[in-house]
């Protein structure tokens, strides 16, 4: 691999056992500085535990890491200086206010109280929640706790973060935000490596996607050249009658780059070149006369990548819902 | 939310991230004790056990067996329970400290400190910092109720507020016992039944409540080595009078003992702990 200089995030054969479970299984993971890593998996796939050895939170079996230029093994106090960690369950404290919760972190990282209290000022600004930092963390909702989770990783000006599932559970307007934080951290220079289980959230921020599977990579691209690979864009559509079917399996064949796919209850799916192929279809199924109760377009899911790539979906991984181990 | 361009981790990217400054240690420390004592204050239910706790003890032992443990005088047997009762009830009030450590961690909260450039003991070392003002609490309460008892200290001021610190201070290194079991067991009620299965042994198998007199021979060779009997009768000098060089002495060994057994048992199981 390049020298490590190159790369803020760099992971080389991580290897974790817990038990019986091989959660690590030869982990390689290199993310330039000021870009975004999307690592995609399912459930058990080995993402939050390649997370907690980035920082420092564990301890590798065996493999080698550097974050921030610092072995995590070797040096985890100058990695801890470097990072932000946003869990997937938003591990604030609940009992404290939202500039309690804050102010604590800064005093951690040796801001004197009123240094700590500007700071913690600044960012309930940013993550709009100004108005709940009186409030105890408690009486938070999911998406405002997710936001002071984010907030409190970011109070030392981290360069690198950590980002572990941070949309999972938001509703679709709350993640929209939260995708604009990511985007303007790494604006303002940050190294982000976030792991999801969306392939879109990773399309829409990543610079290059890992995909990662039963503690392996399996895939590593950039979007594009993932989406070339399983297929990017696809046209979903459910007829009204079960006796269209045929006819617009002709419609999505005229439109789309592969033969459709037809699945239970009228549904016909098919790979499409982009999204500029929407309206034809529309008017083609239009003019066919076709009546359709769902029509959209989507990135593949992460059982359509799965199944492309592995030749599996990940409800038949092994072991991804095994007990205990976090994803 | 407000996205500009400008988010609030500009202007730093490059700026090599600052050592911690002196003394920084003890400011951490003092920061996380303040974290702990903001939750103490908003869920006052969890004081129970540094305030009616022991005082049931109190009025138990002394209105209800008192009478029948001293063989007639309640003041009597009063003056003899409470300086040692003090001893015994603080070492019960360090257990909620590993539960609430085990539901700390448990909820993810210290993933964050873990994260955080800052000494690898300082959560704990900040949690049972801020143990004191519970300790404090138990002891006001409970010499402030005896006193309305009728509870009179014997000896002198200087001699009390000595006996009041030895068992804070025995708290303080009886309670990472609690620390260790917090790391190392699943549940917050899990760590409650393993101290109780250790405290309350410790407890009645002491001097506190019985004169060990009247106990079988292996009893009392049990009494006499428990820790607890040990503060008992030093705080029972100090605050009452009669012999203290020899009780304090093993109570001094035995502080010394639970600190350089468990506090290094704590931390590893706190560094292990996934």
């Amino acid at each position: 691999m390049t020298h490590n200089s190159d790369f803020a995030i760099v992971a080389e054969g991580l290897r974790k056992r817990f038990g019986d479970t091989q959660a690590l299984d030869g982990v390689d993971l290199a993310v330039r500085p000021g870009t975004v890593l999307g690592v995609l998996g399912p459930n058990g796939a080995g993402k939050t535990t390649t997370i907690r050895i980035l920082a420092t939170l564990l301890q590798a079996d065996s493999g080698h890491a550097t974050v921030g230029g610092f072995d995590v093994a070797a040096n985890p106090a100058d990695v801890r200086r470097t990072i932000g960690l946003t869990g997937q369950y938003a591990s604030v404290d609940e009992d404290l206010t939202g500039t309690q919760n804050l102010v604590l972190i800064g005093q951690l990282l040796n801001l004197s109280t009123r240094d700590a209290r500007a700071r913690a000022a600044e960012l309930l600004a940013w993550f709009d929640l100004s108005d709940a930092a009186g409030r105890v963390a408690k009486h938070y909702s999911g998406g405002m706790r997710r936001r002071l989770d984010l907030a409190a990783s970011l109070v030392g000006r981290p360069s690198v973060i950590f980002l572990d599932e941070p949309t999972t559970g938001l509703d679709p307007a709350k993640r929209e935000d939260m995708w604009g934080v990511v985007r303007s951290l790494v604006g303002d220079g940050s190294t982000v490596l976030l792991t999801t289980q969306y392939l879109d959230e990773a399309d829409a921020l990543a610079d290059e996607i890992s995909v990662i599977d039963s503690g392996r990579v399996i895939a590593h691209d950039t979007p594009d050249g993932l989406k070339r690979v399983i297929g990017g864009h696809r046209i979903r559509i459910r007829t009204n009658d079960a006796a269209d079917v045929q006819r617009a399996v002709g419609v999505l064949t005229a439109v789309g780059t592969s033969a459709p796919e037809v699945s239970a209850r009228n549904t016909i799916t098919v790979p499409v070149a982009d999204e500029s192929v929407l309206t034809p279809t529309v008017e083609r199924l239009a003019a066919e006369g076709i009546g359709v109760s769902e029509l959209s377009l989507h990135l593949p899911s992460l059982d359509e990548v799965f199944m492309t790539l592995t030749g599996h979906t990940t409800e038949e991984l092994p072991g991804s819902t095994s007990k205990g181990v976090a994803a | 939310m407000t996205l500009t361009s400008y988010g609030p981790t500009a202007a730093k990217v490059a700026a090599e991230p600052p050592s911690a400054p002196p003394g920084a240690y003890l400011k951490h420390i003092f920061a996380l004790a303040k974290r702990s004592l903001i939750k103490t204050i908003r869920t006052p239910e969890a004081l129970i056990d540094v305030t009616l706790q022991p005082l049931i003890f109190l009025a138990l032992f002394t209105y209800v067996f008192g009478g029948a443990i001293a063989g007639g005088s309640q003041h009597e047997y009063l003056q003899l329970l409470l300086p040692a009762l003090l001893g015994q009830t603080i070492a019960m009030a360090g257990v909620a400290l590993g539960q609430n450590l085990n539901a700390d961690i448990e909820k993810g909260v210290f993933d964050r400190f873990r994260s955080l450039p800052i000494g690898r003991s300082v959560p704990l070392v900040g949690a049972v910092a801020a143990d004191i003002v519970r300790y404090l609490i138990l002891m006001v309460v409970t010499l402030g109720v005896g006193a309305l008892m009728g509870f009179r200290i014997e000896t002198n001021f200087i001699s009390a507020v000595a006996g009041v610190a030895l068992a804070i201070a025995f708290a303080l290194c009886f309670c990472w016992i609690s620390v260790w079991v917090g790391m190392k067991a699943r549940t917050p009620g899990a760590v409650q039944g393993i101290m109780f299965m250790l405290v309350l042994p410790l407890s009645f198998g002491s001097n506190t409540f019985v004169d060990p007199s009247t106990m079988p021979g292996w009893l009392r060779g049990f009494v006499n080595v428990n820790p607890i009997s040990q503060l008992g009768s030093a705080e029972r000098g100090l605050l009452v009078g009669g012999p203290v060089a020899t009780p304090l002495m093993w109570t001094l060994i035995w502080m010394a003992g639970l600190l350089v057994v468990f506090v290094p048992l704590a931390l590893r199981a706190y560094k292990r702990r996934v």
